[in-house]
């Protein structure tokens, strides 16, 4: 068994006098999937943003490839971490956004090309070629260069796949990437995970309300709730034979 | 009275020059002021937070003809400084006053480019140099067009300051025809109106071009 790629060790979050996160140990392996579940301000979007670097926990420790992702050495001492630290862990991860937020002064290609030649320095033409592959991958091959106010929401969250995937990030997060679509479109995109999830080797973490799709894609679903992971397992274990009374009765509302 | 348009008109013109190019002088430089002194204000730094937002208030909260006054007459006779020739002395009034009102242009738009573009341009590992230069700048430019344009057409309106200082521009022409001949005053002032307006003119259509401009391709 390889050394997980990501470890949460007692992780805590509060904002203000609220504790949100009250200990959270977890464990990702590479190119594991893992669905966050757990009822409307249980932390589930905290625990990813902590991840992506989006928010500090107030306490614990989040381990990337082996590196303390908030924490710093500085002669001996263990500190917080610069800005620079974070850039050198961070890089291994992408993220996807419930709203998008795609660069509306680029068009989709310069959406996906801009970080791979800033921030990563390679050559436009490979960027160029990478970038069209994986907009070709999501469907949206024939727009290159629409700007994102010319899209649906689904090819807008398409493009915003594409954009982290051309980064080739070991570890992908999904924050409710389909909660903010209309129904018709929610089934395109995750035809895309989907697709990802089958065919990358990354690890995947997706917060979601879609029951049916955590149980077909994810190796491990998590419960959060009230601060805890209150239950972990396969999606079987989790969503199908728990025992969990509360777990039962959040699943029952959405399974009506 | 078509005569005495004739006669005018060539007169006015002749200050044309001076408007202009104090226009532009000190349009550019209040764009530059804005943009240093807009930085400024959002740096992490206190110190210099502190110090751009005394030069933003301070020249905001006073008027622009004692600015003039005091960098012309003032400010020679204490410290002894030469601040240039009457033309510099108003493009640096003018400069400075109006780059305090654009520079919170500049900030506002900053502030107002939507947290998440931040947040997508860290998810991909953007430095924050590069958040900047990358997504928000270039989306805070698009919105402070329109404002830019109406400042612009504000500048316009006070380089007719400068005549106070002695500049020869359309103003100056405008008071010494009145000086000369009382009774046309109404008149040598239309005419004043009618140029500063034909000035304004393409002002205004870039003002509205840049209107048109900032509606797209923002997210906020
Ligand atoms: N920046 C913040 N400032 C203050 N409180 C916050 C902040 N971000 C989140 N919270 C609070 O933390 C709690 C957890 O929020 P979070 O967004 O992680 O929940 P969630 O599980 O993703 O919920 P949802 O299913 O509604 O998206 C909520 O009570 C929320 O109000
Ligand atoms: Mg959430």
């Amino acid at each position: 068994m390889s050394e997980p790629i990501v470890k949460f060790q007692d992780v805590h979050k509060s904002f203000g006098d609220i504790n949100v996160l009250k200990g959270i140990n977890l464990d990702i392996n590479p190119a594991e999937k893992v669905a966050v579940i757990g009822p409307s301000g249980s932390g589930k979007t905290t625990i990813i943003r902590m991840l992506m670097t989006l928010e500090e926990p107030t306490s614990g420790d989040i381990i990337v490839n082996g590196t303390n992702l908030w924490k710093m050495e500085k002669k001996g001492d263990m500190v917080r971490a610069n800005e620079k630290h974070l850039r050198q862990v961070r890089g291994d991860i992408g993220m996807v956004f419930q709203h998008f937020n795609l660069f509306p002064h680029m068009t989709i290609l310069e959406n996906c090309m801009t970080a791979p030649i800033h921030v990563k320095k390679e050559t436009k033409e490979e960027v160029r070629e990478r970038s069209i592959q994986m907009l070709d991958r999501v469907g949206l091959g024939d727009k290159l260069n629409n700007y994102p106010s010319q899209l649906s929401g689904g090819q807008k969250q398409r493009v915003a796949m594409a954009r982290a995937l051309v980064m080739r990030p070991k570890i992908m997060l999904f924050d409710e990437v389909t909660s903010a679509l209309d129904p018709e479109l929610v089934g395109e995109v995750l035809e895309v995970i989907r697709d990802i999830a089958k065919h990358d080797d990354m690890a995947m973490v997706l917060v979601t309300h879609e029951m049916d799709f955590a149980l077909d894609i994810a190796d491990k679903v998590l419960f959060l709730d009230e601060g805890v992971i209150a239950e972990q397992g396969t999606a079987s274990q989790v969503i199908e034979h728990s025992t969990n009374e509360r777990l039962q009765g959040f699943l029952h509302r959405f399974r009506k | 009275m078509i005569n005495a348009i004739i006669d005018i008109a060539p007169q006015l013109a002749r200050g044309l020059s001076i408007t202009i190019s104090v226009l532009l002088a000190s349009a550019i430089f209040a764009y530059l002021m804005a943009f240093i002194a807009g930085l400024c204000r959002l740096s992490q730094n206190t110190i210099i937070r502190k110090f751009t937002g005394l030069y933003v208030e301070v020249f905001r909260g006073t008027s622009l003809i004692v600015q003039l006054f005091w960098l012309y007459y003032a400010v020679p006779m204490l410290f002894g400084i030469q601040l240039g020739s009457n033309w510099w002395i108003g493009v640096i009034a003018i400069g400075l006053n109006y780059g305090a009102y654009l520079s919170e242009v500049v900030r506002g738009s900053i502030l107002s480019v939507a947290q998440g573009q931040t947040e997508a341009a860290t998810a991909l590992n953007m430095s924050s140099f590069q958040r900047m230069r990358l997504i928000i700048f270039p989306q805070a430019v698009r919105m402070m067009l329109p404002e830019f344009g109406n400042y612009t057409i504000q500048i316009l309106k006070g380089t007719s300051l400068v005549s106070l200082i002695g500049m020869t521009d359309i103003l100056y022409y405008g008071d010494i025809m009145r000086s000369s001949n009382l009774s046309q005053a109404p008149l040598v002032y239309l005419l004043v109106l009618v140029f500063y307006f034909i000035l304004a003119l393409p002002l205004i259509w870039l003002t509205r071009k840049g209107e048109s401009i900032s509606r797209k391709g923002v997210a906020s």
